[in-house]
């Protein structure tokens, strides 16, 4: 077998022997270095700015501003066509929106010419008051966007006069009616923060002519298809003209789903017709990138005193900065990834506002705003307990999506509109959740433990799901093609940032021909070469692109066989990975290939498959953690993590491990740690490693993922995604085990050691 | 001013800037290896080890490295094919970008410590940011590296 199978990274060893593989370590050496002066101010109006004094420099090969770039707006965000995200965004306005956002363009023969220049650059900015808090952006006076062409591809909620970026709602039953009869209501208010993907390799794009006058655009991105698509209608050049190739990723999480740098080296090359790249310094990175949508979660539930859940309501507030990527679809997904969890309801309601404010945009983050929904509805369960007085668990036994069952949410909730009906046909929640509160030592250990005077420790669990690729938006495909010497290449549009899915794609390659998977060579994201696909997101590789890879390799298995026929002159051949048989004549693959090339029944076997998801089976999560608080300072460790995982076949189970437990700690880092902090005029003041905590190994005590046993009938040898699902339990299983160790319930995030040390003293 | 440097054991006479950082001039003379993470000793990403000691390079004056021999993953290949061994048997590895600096440190942290215990090997490593794999897999892999050389803690 080779899925199912842990094997190395088919890109790792390479990566580690440090060979050149990234952007910026294949960008030409002699590339102009691009750098983008940035808005000191939140909101602003150019009212002239002068280059003069910067372009006289040595060095300075051109200067950009909004007078010098094709006026026209679009969305960034990186999605399929037509995109559920506001066209908000010019390449470069006449309007500053949020510190940090684009003002001029630079590109000269050094980085000390760029530099110099940037200082050089007179603008005279007319400053407009900055809406900043989110919660008083909806209907202000001050509108981020106002009469600037700002438009939706189809309704949206998109109501730029009102501040709103995107609004949705939707109601099964009658909500309001059945709270009343429900014995017990718990309300709540949870809030989430703004969170820096903070991947270790800052954006980066490089541009250049090749000899035949096609711009090519070598760029971190996870939507190399998308962003061909984008540049060339912003740009106005025919796709044709475009080549974008994606290196290496120093990781991306959704950060780099969406267009970045690469409007400035193709304006950059096609202005000079010279080489350039961009490395975005770790500020931008921070400061004019993307972040997590900060959210603020109502919640309702209804229980009869039984412990039957009858009503759910959930009503969100989300910031999404200055631009609108990703504005609809993240709201969405805090409601349709997290509600059908518990799916006896008689009523659920989910609705929510997406607003414009003068901070740096939101955009794709792993989890997808699952992590915020999961938060306050897990949290909230456990809550809901405590009034009831029943066990949290028990609460969740009772109330939980179980398998064949379904959610009419599946169908109401898709991706910017209407959903895809489902039943779900894998989940094992009831294993994960009996495996976690095994592991976790649950019946010792709840609620709490005293360690000592000061130190008290406590547990506290989190359910979760997620989706696996966008039904009939996301499509994957794949080209198979052999070689002589019977070795194939496997050209996949999908989009590996370091997940490993040429890895496992390759896997699943090898196991549907049958052949070893040395034998597959895996080229990956390129608009010229490789088949297309819609990118990295969306929990969707494993389970989309892997469709696509294996009708290609089903193709070329029964091709193969075909050759084998005819060089036999016999209906009876079967092939064994590495010889064709017929009777007792055998050839092998590696002869036989050598024949089709240049001797026999000449032809090249190249066979391509394609596939787009039909339905999207959530893989399912318990997440239980152990906390040890210090009731003196109201530091919070994280002992224990232990994540039960229910994904399917895990084709690549080491793969699958480190996804989980990478995703893991982003979270747990969300949890306590990690927020974008700004002053009263709306600068970041964290932007760097430095003051801007990411989890280092120091805080990582001790992390248990586990797989159950599963299948997805509908996946890839049974797969289901795993790639965001370990982000979504931290928040709220850390938020339940510290309300276990000390009483106090935190609902804000992140949950640092002054709002514990507060908590307890209020408490 | 030029400098003259030993990088890998190869000899080179370059031309530094006075406010040029080793980073920049090892990635300029071809060692791409060397990455940047960030620009505040944060990240660890950088790290090359100089004159026997492991140094972020993006925050150590290039003139600093004048006179003195500079080691990359370039220079320790068959070492850190080793380590990476341990590392992507793991998938520890993931997007790779921080793998050149964490194996520098590695062996850096192989030649400092003897039989190091899990906690030693955290808090040596403790600069060595990585975002995607979580550092665990890490630790199972450096650990299992350490056994078979026969410099672990038991």
């Amino acid at each position: 077998m080779q899925v199912n199978k842990s094997i190395p990274k088919v890109d790792g060893m390479g990566l580690v022997l440090g060979r050149p593989a990234f952007t910026d370590d294949l960008a030409d050496d002699n590339a102009l270095i691009v750098k983008v002066l940035r808005s000191p101010h939140a909101y602003a109006e150019i009212m002239s700015i002068d280059k003069s004094k910067a372009e006289a420099l040595h060095d300075i090969a051109c200067i950009l501003t909004y007078e010098d770039v094709p006026n026209v707006i679009f969305s960034r965000a990186g999605q399929g066509y037509p995109e559920p995200s506001p066209y908000d965004h010019k390449i470069l306005d006449q309007y500053v929106r949020y510190v940090g956002d684009a003002v001029a363009v630079v590109a000269g023969r050094t980085e000390k010419a760029v530099n110099a220049a940037m200082k050089r650059i007179e603008v005279t900015y007319r400053i407009i008051e900055p809406v900043l808090d989110f919660e008083l952006a909806k209907d202000s006076k001050i509108r981020v966007h106002d009469g600037d062409g700002t438009r939706s591809m189809f309704p949206i909620g998109h109501e730029p006069e009102k501040n709103l970026a995107a609004s949705y709602g939707m109601e099964i039953g009658d909500v309001k009616e059945t709270l009343k009869t429900c014995d017990v209501v718990y309300e709540g208010q949870y809030y989430t923060q703004q969170q820096c993907h903070a991947m270790t390799e800052p954006h980066a794009a490089t541009a250049y002519y090749d000899f035949q006058d096609r711009l090519n655009i070598i760029t971190a991105t996870q939507t190399p298809f998308h962003v061909r698509r984008i540049i060339g209608k912003s740009l106005g050049l025919p796709l044709s003209k475009i080549r974008v190739i994606k290196p290496r990723i120093g990781g991306g999480y959704g950060g780099k789903q969406a267009i970045h740098g690469e409007f400035y080296v193709a304006l950059v090359t096609m202005k000079t017709k010279l080489p350039s790249k961009i490395v975005y310094t770790r500020r931008e990175v921070f400061e004019s990138t993307y972040t997590r949508h900060e959210m603020r979660v109502d919640i309702k539930l209804g229980a009869t005193t039984d412990g039957d859940i009858k009503a759910i309501d959930m009503n969100i507030l989300s910031n999404t900065g200055a631009y609108g990527e990703h504005a609809l679809t993240v709201l969405m997904v805090a409601g349709s990834k997290t509600l059908p969890l518990y799916n006896k309801v008689e009523a659920v309601a989910f609705s929510g506002d997406v607003v414009y404010t003068n901070k740096t945009p939101a955009g794709a983050f792993r989890g997808y705003g699952a992590v915020q929904g999961n938060f306050a509805l897990e949290s909230a369960m456990d809550e809901l307990a405590e009034l009831l007085k029943v066990d949290p668990v028990e609460l969740r036994k009772k109330n939980m999506m179980v398998e064949h069952e379904t959610s009419k949410i599946f169908e109401i909730m898709g991706e910017g509109k209407e959903g895809t009906a489902m039943t779900i046909e894998s989940c094992k929640l009831d294993t994960c959740l009996a495996k976690c509160l095994e592991k976790l030592n649950w019946h010792e250990k709840y609620p709490r433990q005293q360690v000592d005077d000061r130190y008290v420790r406590g547990v506290g669990i989190a359910l979760a799901m997620q989706g696996s690729g966008i039904p009939y938006i996301d499509m994957g495909s794949a080209i198979l093609k052999l070689n002589d010497d019977g070795f194939f290449n496997l050209m996949i549009g999908a989009t590996d940032l370091g997940t490993g899915s040429d890895t496992v794609l390759a896997q699943m390659a090898a196991e549907t021909l049958g052949v070893a998977v040395e034998h597959i060579i895996v080229y990956s994201s390129d608009t010229d070469l490789t088949p297309f696909d819609t990118g990295a997101y969306a929990s969707s590789t494993t389970y989309v692109s892997g469709h696509g890879v294996i009708i290609a390799a089903q193709r070329m298995r029964e091709a193969i066989l075909e050759a084998g026929r005819q060089h036999f002159g016999s209906q009876e051949v079967q092939f064994d990975g590495e010889e064709l048989i017929c009777g007792d004549e055998t050839i092998t693959l590696k002869d036989l290939s050598t024949l089709l090339f240049y001797s026999e029944h000449q032809q090249q076997l190249v066979t391509s498959g394609s596939y787009v998801g039909k339905k999207s089976p959530p893989p399912y999560m318990v997440g239980g953690a152990e906390v040890e608080v210090d009731t003196l300072t109201g530091k919070v460790t994280v002992l224990n993590y232990v994540a039960v995982v229910d994904c399917g076949t895990t084709i690549n189970p080491n793969l699958a491990r480190i996804q989980v437990e990478g995703a893991l700690v982003q979270s747990i880092g969300m949890t306590l740690f990690e927020e974008m902090k700004y002053t009263a005029s709306g600068h970041m003041i964290n932007g760097s490693f430095m003051k801007y905590k990411v989890p280092t190994r120091m805080e990582i005590k001790n992390l248990d993922v586990s797989f159950v046993e599963s299948y997805e009938p509908s996946g890839p040898f049974g797969a289901k995604s795993v790639g965001e699902i370990g982000s979504d339990t931290p928040p709220a299983a850390i938020a339940n085990a510290i309300k276990n160790a000390l009483g106090v319930r935190i609902r804000r995030l992140p949950i640092s050691s002054e709002s514990v040390w507060q908590g307890i003293r209020k408490h | 001013m030029e400098i003259e440097l030993t990088v890998n054991d190869i000899q080179f006479k370059t031309l530094v800037e006075p406010d040029e950082m080793l980073l920049d001039t090892l990635r300029r003379l071809g060692f791409k290896s060397v990455k940047r993470g960030c620009d505040t000793t944060s990240c660890g990403i950088c790290s090359v080890i100089v004159d026997g000691k492991l140094v972020p390079s993006c925050s150590y004056y290039s003139v600093r490295a004048a006179g003195k021999s500079v080691l990359t993953v370039e220079g320790i290949q068959e070492e850190a094919r080793r380590i990476g061994a341990y590392l992507t048997a793991e998938g520890a590895e993931q997007c790779g970008f921080c793998s050149p600096g964490l194996v520098m440190a590695v062996y850096a942290m192989k030649n400092e410590l003897r039989n190091p215990t899990l906690a030693d090997i955290k808090h040596y490593l403790a600069g060595n940011m990585c975002r995607c794999s979580g550092y665990e897999g890490q630790h199972r892999g450096i650990l299992k590296y350490l056994e078979v050389c026969g410099n672990a803690s038991q």
